[in-house]
């Protein structure tokens, strides 16, 4: 901790949307968001990071391909390395995927249409840096937007994935985008990076969205600095 | 000038949606008998220099880190020159 409340960086690169709803989301979780610049070389001394939604290099190549090489990313993937808590939101999540801090990848939904709905959720994994304040099992309900959010790896790692008690959220009430195993987010070994392809930072307060279950995440995240 | 070709392939295990409602469309277009069809990316890189090995081994370890996402996608990586150049071989699948 560098101050009395959790610096929360959030990337912005070119084509990322929910930046400024991920910083929003930071705030009314009692955090200070951070901007952080897809070309910075460092992190700013933050305690944590989100990398947002959107089409970052407008999903050339292939979603969140080209964002992983920006230069902001090697201290962020260092860091991570290290224990810094990073959450990676849909866009995020497809960059934590390439980067391979995650395992596995997302490809175009299976049914070849955009979603866009409320998504029910099921937790099943409340001791990484962004779930602690969720209840085990428990459902949320946060939206979904994607065209490449399915889920694929292959079985072994699928298998060392719920071995391991790695995957975080799993889709509830019908599959939207062909998933494997209806895996909605998964956490990495140490449980400080996660990723999931729905939108808790679109659902932290009722004018806006469909509930605020997603500002768990961001109150789980700010605990554990506090307490780190 | 050299051209090098880098083709892309989802694995065959990875489901291919955007192939299948190609093929999908095909009998409406009077084309039947194509029992399945895989959507790819073909990269054309043009190479000032001549391809010595080592810059076939860069490009390469282009695809392998960047061109292709090997989780998901295998690659090839070949030579295609104006006297017909023999091909370069198959890059390797992770």
């Amino acid at each position: 901790m560098t101050g009395g409340l959790g610096r929360i960086g959030v990337v912005t690169f070119p084509g990322s949307l929910d930046d400024s709803d991920a910083r929003r989301a930071v705030r009314l979780a009692g955090g200070e968001p951070v901007e952080l610049w897809h070309r910075d070389a460092d992190l700013r001394q933050v305690d944590a990071v989100v990398l947002p939604g959107g089409f970052s290099y407008g999903d050339y190549l292939r979603c969140g391909a080209i964002a992983r090489f920006s230069p902001v990313m090697e201290p962020l993937l260092e860091q991570a390395r290290g224990g810094m808590p990073v959450l990676g939101i849909c866009n995020g999540f497809q960059v934590l995927c390439e980067s391979h801090l995650l395992p596995g990848a997302l490809t175009r939904n299976d049914h070849l249409h955009f979603v866009c709905r409320d998504q029910r959720l099921r937790v099943e994994r409340t001791d990484t840096a962004w779930t602690s304040d969720y209840g085990q099992g428990q459902e949320i309900t946060v939206p979904l937007k994607n065209g490449e959010g399915g889920y694929v790896a292959d079985e072994r790692t699928l298998d060392s994935l719920e071995a391991e008690g790695r995957v975080v959220f799993r889709y509830v009430g019908g599959n939207p985008n062909g998933s494997r195993r209806d895996i909605a987010g998964i956490s990495n070994e140490a449980g400080n990076v996660v990723g999931l392809m729905p939108h808790p930072e679109h659902a932290v307060e009722t004018l806006t969205g469909p509930t605020t279950d997603g500002l768990g995440f961001f109150t789980s995240v700010l605990k554990r600095l506090v307490t780190a | 000038m050299a051209r090098v070709v880098v083709d892309v392939m989802l694995k065959p295990e990875i489901l291919d949606p955007q192939g299948q409602a190609v093929q999908r469309a095909l009998p409406r277009l009077g084309f039947e008998g194509i029992a399945d069809v895989r959507q790819g990316k073909r990269f054309e890189l043009d190479v000032a220099e001549p391809v010595t090995d080592e810059a076939l081994a860069r490009i390469r370890e282009l695809a392998e880190t960047f061109l292709a996402n090997t989780v998901i996608e295998h690659y090839t990586v070949r030579v295609e020159e104006a006297e017909g150049a023999e091909g370069a071989g198959a890059g390797a699948a992770a």
